[in-house]
């Protein structure tokens, strides 16, 4: 049985936010008397996640992902509940627990701006203990993987967008955690960029059975890696399960466009009870719930000459775009 | 490159209030009443220039501008404290900055050549420890003022505080000796006459207490780190990550 690598209980965070008056007489009474109001961001959730598993995180802006990701990797401090990875409490971030994680934030950056990668690579080594021979060869490993090689040796300020992140995922992973944190990791990258970083990453979930936990809006990035999501709604969890059921649960209708021979036969399938979505001479379109889509096909081509047909699935983005209307407490 | 090349001969040029300083003291003939002879004199102020120069701190503003940045947070998930990468950073700026603080010497003995002197090889190796742990001193009450950025976010402005004393009473616009004596006794109980006074005045060959110097420089780092220590620890607990 494959073991939680992960597991996190009641936890809670809040945040102290000091709020103030606009204009002259708002900064005074804000220099006299500071306002401040306990903000709770995260709220009393739990879910545990298995070795080697990508899991998403789903939600609108400010609803949470990030935070609990940070306090995964140690970064900020729990307020209520616990936290487990690997073992360790992270917020006690012992050096063995920081050997083996990651964090990578899209935009944010830790190699040295004016330097070429290939020294940060090297000082990240240092830190995580490798020595110059190991360095070198998970250098080699990692930039074949992620298809650098010139780019190593041109100071980072020079390097497009890109390739920067790419550069930035080699400086993270160069200690071969075991779990990472990736927080918007395409954020800024072109479609191709984006496709490359995503296959890389799979690939080294694949060879390392490391386990990965991304937020991302980009929602290919989501579907392409992600077999499980968590749905974070105003800091609690509104959905944690497997993605495909999620999309059915989300979008329990399919399209199906059929084209008949004859108009007689398109006007006959009209009045045939089915929900119309819209109909042009001898094509019509109508909504079927997913757990009649058999006996529909079986009715329609048993009784009607059809001459094509085309079943259409809604596409992700709109369905995964409902998470992240905040009105959408319904998943 | 070129930027960077003036950026640090800038820097080693910006650090020349020393030699302001003699250049006050000996026109207005202010060291007679020190008994200081104008030669030590001039000595002190070179020696107070390389001390500077090898013993400044400036990681409270870049903890801030990284903090506030959310540069600071992949620091924290390396097995490293973020201060071991500013300490690093010092110490090669401080490398970076030698043969230009050589040629600042250069330029002071050809304006001043009775000044001239070789100290013994011994007296070298004792005011350079006492430099770096000058600088060790600095390091450690920046980094303690640095990580005040985890309550507030203008830290340095407390650093601006310590600023004024350290200007004053380290020896940097007048050596220690000449503040009245009732002044002195208490100026000795705190870290700033170690900081510049006593190393200038042990590598000028200036009379000083060299056991008592180096007692109470290494006093205040055995006070400053445990301190540093315990309000890293509680400050991290606080860490919001802005901007990040």
């Amino acid at each position: 049985m494959v073991k939680n690598i992960i597991d996190v209980r009641n936890l809670s965070k809040s945040f102290d936010i000091s709020y103030k008056e606009p204009g002259l007489k708002g900064t005074i009474k804000h220099f006299l008397k500071r306002q401040t109001k306990s903000l709770e961001v995260i709220k009393n959730i739990s879910f545990a996640i298995k070795e080697g598993e990508i899991v998403g995180f789903l939600g609108a802006n400010g609803a949470g992902k990030t935070t609990i990701l940070k306090m995964l990797c140690g970064l900020i401090y729990p307020s209520e509940g616990s936290i487990l990875v690997s073992g360790y409490l992270p917020f006690r971030r012992k050096e063995n627990f920081l050997k083996n994680i990651t964090l990578i934030m899209g935009q944010k950056q830790q190699l040295i701006w004016d330097l070429p990668p290939i020294e940060s690579f090297y000082l990240n080594a240092s830190i995580y203990d490798l020595d110059k021979f190991e360095a070198k060869r998970r250098i080699k490993k990692l930039s074949d993987m992620l298809e650098i090689d010139d780019e190593l040796f041109i100071p980072v300020r020079k390097l497009s967008l890109g390739q920067r992140m790419k550069s930035e995922l080699l400086a993270a992973l160069i200690h071969e955690p075991n779990i990472l944190f990736l927080d918007e990791p395409t954020l800024g990258l072109d479609i191709n960029a984006q496709r490359n970083l995503r296959q890389f990453l799979k690939k080294y979930n694949e060879e390392t059975n490391s386990t990965i936990c991304l937020t991302s809006h980009y929602m290919k990035d989501i579907t392409s890696l992600c077999k499980r999501v968590i749905c974070i709604d105003n800091g609690s969890i509104s959905y944690d399960g497997k993605l495909d059921l999620l999309l059915k649960k989300l979008s329990p209708v399919k399209e199906i466009l059929i084209i008949c021979r004859s108009e007689e036969d398109a006007f006959q399938l009209e009045n045939l009870g089915f929900n119309v979505k819209n109909k042009t001479k001898n094509e019509i379109t109508i909504k079927v719930e997913n757990k009649s889509i058999t006996s529909s096909l079986k009715t329609i081509l048993n009784n009607f000459d059809i001459e094509d047909l085309y079943i259409n699935e809604p596409p992700i983005d709109e369905i995964i775009g409902k998470i992240l209307i905040k009105k959408d407490h319904d998943i | 490159m070129l930027e960077y090349r003036v950026e640090i001969a800038l820097w080693a040029i910006s650090g020349i209030i020393p030699f302001f300083m003699l250049n006050i003291w000996t026109n207005n003939n202010l060291n007679e009443s020190i008994n200081i002879s104008d030669l030590m004199l001039s000595r002190y102020f070179l020696c107070a220039f390389f001390v500077r120069q090898f013993s400044v701190v400036w990681v409270v503003f870049s903890f801030e501008e990284d903090s506030l940045m959310g540069k600071v947070s992949p620091y924290l998930i390396q097995p490293l404290n973020p201060f071991l990468r500013y300490f690093a950073q010092h110490l090669a700026e401080q490398i970076t900055r030698f043969p230009f603080a050589l040629i600042i010497a250069f330029f002071f003995f050809i304006f001043n050549p009775e000044s001239i002197w070789i100290p013994n090889i011994g007296i070298l190796f004792l005011s350079t420890i006492s430099t770096f742990l000058s600088f060790l001193i600095q390091f450690l009450i920046q980094s303690i003022v640095a990580c005040l950025c985890f309550w507030t976010e203008k830290a340095s402005s407390i650093e601006r505080l310590l600023f004024i004393p350290t200007l004053f009473l380290s020896g940097l616009l007048a050596p220690v000796v000449s503040f009245p004596e009732y002044v002195k006794s208490w100026i000795y109980l705190t870290p700033f006459p170690y900081l510049i006074d006593f190393p200038a005045n042990l590598l000028s060959g200036n009379k000083t207490n060299i056991i008592g110097g180096f007692s109470m420089q290494i006093l205040w780092i055995l006070l400053l780190f445990p301190v540093f220590k315990k309000i890293w620890y509680e400050g991290t607990k606080k860490y919001t990550a802005m901007g990040s």
